[in-house]
């Protein structure tokens, strides 16, 4: 007979942990069937020739020979790296500034706030199509805004030269997920930090940098891992601008957006599954990367206490 | 002494709250303000020209720069044709009169609608044209009508609240799990849950392809409904970090009265976690809301689309009805919005716990 939860034979302890795996067990079987198997299958998958409707074709590393002799593969590598060298880096530090400014004690502080962060909950189809039209060289408004400063705006998504940095801009008009975030860590200094700081006759600047900055660290840190992660999985604006092409002259042709027209477009999955393995190894080491780098950045309360 | 206060009163030009603070944080506020105030007219300026021009007619929208307030030429019709109307100076006065003719030299023939035989030559610059305000609400029902609202609204709907369902379902009993019990490995477990945070999605996301296919899914709403059921790790993790701050004594008195770990969850824990689940509950809202690859690569059938998908082939087949297209973005746009009003509070402490408590 099968012990069950309730029998008396089992110990305290016992019975504990199997009410926590049967509670986990969701989650534990999800992973199973959503997460490991699929990664694996995708591994497999990536030794291989498969269109979905004939079974998989064992190829060896030809699809890894592949990847590095195509040069679209690079270049969607280039178009993504290219974005997330000024789009990461832009987005952080804007969205901090304007943390900051949004952390000072002014009236109607609550009015702003709520502005800033509106953008960040409708992210999607909509607001692509919106700055598709915002940035339209005819009908859109970004372009004679410009030129009542004597600026002749490009053809922004029309122009290979300008598509990239035009969703960056787009990119930067919601950023207010990323400030909330600021904002909480911002609010998280302990303030007796600063007066310790006034007594000793800091000034507003020497308060951020010696104290804002380096207690704000974990926050940065946090946000620049989900933006790194965020940008690489870069898809829903660049394909609703696009129709999906990656065009003009495939400057838009991000690294996601390759990968989905080999997997449903033409239904190269194996050697989509190829791309997707590279791409996790490739964000996995940039990842380990900057935590490592982390040590010597980010500072935590913890080490206050340690020494 | 009356007379002291009153003075000091005078010399000083600020209202009385002003006391105490120095002329440099004054100027230092009111920068932060200005600087604030810009900013949010940056982010408000998209919003304006997408209302605007949603409810813009053909004409409007050819206007060429495009104007943030949607207003036409005033015309009047003249021997059957729609003439413009200007606001004119003849002999010193001023009237409005109908263009009718353009001559050369940048000037025209006006003529005044009242008296129409009389016709006066003017230079068309020196004249003002005269618009009103026109506004195309119309524009809204033809939208939703001709991108078949109703049936990508339901769709919609659909996937967001049973996958909510699902979510809340699975995620409170995971939460559960990981924050009241101990057990051999489950801390390694928390630890694995965590880490497919980071986990980019195109790695599992082909199998996961293929095995909805195999199982006869692909085109029906059940692979954006059904993994629901098995829990995500950012949802998980706020209801466990919520979850751990529910004082322990509650479980242990129910325990002496002999309530079973599942009721305590039902009767004790998810009564007290409330705003964690309303917290989970808005996000999951708005991520199934504005989800667009997984509709994307698993709904074919116009049938089955979701707003999102519905919203961008609708734009691909017909980009020249930007009216329509921006005011079918505007009702997308809305219930996150109204959502968010509603809301702000529990949505913004939700992204502070998930976000910094790690």
């Amino acid at each position: 007979m099968q012990p069950s939860l309730e029998s008396p034979r089992l110990s305290l302890a016992r019975r504990e942990s199997l009410w926590a795996y049967a509670f986990i067990a969701p989650w534990t079987i999800g992973f199973i069937i959503f997460t490991i198997g699929p990664m694996l299958a995708s591994l497999f998958f990536s030794f291989t020739e498969y269109d979905i409707v004939s079974a998989p074709k064992w190829i060896g590393l030809r699809n890894y020979i592949n990847l590095i002799h195509d040069q679209l593969f690079w270049h969607s590598l280039g178009v993504t790296f290219k974005y997330a060298v000024i789009a990461l880096p832009l987005g952080l530090v804007v969205s901090y500034m304007i943390a900051v400014l949004l952390n000072q004690k002014i009236s109607g502080i609550n009015i702003w706030r709520t502005v800033y962060f509106v953008p960040s909950v409708i992210a999607g189809v909509a607001v692509a199509l919106l700055w598709g039209r915002i940035f339209d060289p005819k009908f859109g408004i970004l372009n004679p805004f410009l030129a009542q400063f004597g600026i002749k705006g490009p053809g922004w998504l029309s122009d290979p030269q300008w598509a990239v940095p035009a969703l960056v801009i787009m990119s930067l008009w919601s950023v207010g997920g990323n400030v909330i975030i600021y904002l909480a860590g911002l609010q998280g200094v302990p303030t007796d930090l600063y007066d310790a700081a006034k007594v000793d006759g800091a000034t507003a600047w020497q308060r951020f940098r010696h104290v804002t900055l380096p207690m704000t660290t974990p926050v940065i840190f946090y946000n620049l891992i989900l933006g790194l992660i965020g940008t690489f999985q870069y898809f829903t604006e660049v394909y609703v601008l696009t129709n999906g092409s990656g065009n003009p002259a495939r400057a838009t042709l991000f690294y996601n957006l390759y990968l989905y027209q080999n997997a449903f477009k033409y239904f190269h999955m194996g050697y989509a599954s190829t791309m997707a393995w590279v791409l996790f190894i490739i964000v996995l080491g940039i990842t380990l990367l900057i935590f490592r780098s982390s040590d010597t950045w980010v500072y935590y309360e913890g080490q206050l206490r340690g020494r | 002494m009356t007379h002291m206060t009153k003075s000091r009163w005078r010399s000083n030009p600020f209202p009385r709250w002003f006391a105490g603070i120095s002329g440099q944080t004054l100027l230092f506020k009111s920068i932060t303000t200005l600087v604030l105030a810009a900013g949010a007219g940056i982010i408000m300026i998209p919003f304006l020209y997408l209302l605007s021009t949603s409810v813009k007619d053909r004409d409007q929208l050819r206007q060429s720069p495009p104007l943030l307030i949607p207003i036409a030429a005033t015309t009047v019709e003249i021997n059957g044709q729609d003439e413009p109307l200007y606001q004119v100076t003849v002999d010193g006065q001023s009237r409005e009169m109908a263009l009718i003719k353009n001559r050369p030299g940048g000037k025209g023939l006006f003529i005044d609608p009242a008296t129409p035989d009389q016709t006066h030559e003017l230079v068309i610059a020196q004249q003002t044209p005269l618009r009103h305000l026109e506004i195309h609400w119309e524009n809204y029902p033809e939208a939703l009508r001709q991108m078949k609202f109703n049936k990508l609204l339901i769709n919609t709907l659909l996937v967001t609240f049973l996958g909510m369902a699902g979510m809340l379902f699975s995620c409170s009993l995971v939460a559960y799990g990981f924050s009241r019990f101990r057990a051999p490995w489950l801390n390694v477990l928390f630890i694995l849950l965590l880490s497919t945070i980071m986990l980019p999605s195109q790695v599992r996301l082909l199998p996961t392809y293929v095995l909805f296919n195999k199982l006869g899914w692909v085109d029906t709403l059940l692979p954006l409904i059904v993994p629901q059921f098995f829990a995500n790790a950012y949802d998980v993790f706020l209801l466990r970090q919520f979850f751990m701050t529910i004082p322990l004594e509650l479980d242990d008195a129910a325990k002496i009265d002999g309530a079973s770990p599942l009721q305590i969850l039902a009767y004790i824990i998810l009564p007290q976690a409330r705003p964690a689940l309303i917290a989970v509950a808005i996000f999951h809202f708005l991520y199934a809301w504005n989800d667009f690859y997984e509709p994307l690569i698993y709904l074919h059938s116009p049938e089955h689309w979701t707003l999102a998908v519905g919203l961008q082939t609708f734009n691909a087949l017909y980009a020249v009805n930007t009216n329509y297209i921006m005011a079918a973005s505007v009702v997308m746009i809305l219930p996150p919005i109204i959502l968010y009003f509603l809301a702000q509070r529990i949505f913004t402490q939700g992204v502070v716990f998930t976000g910094i408590k790690g």
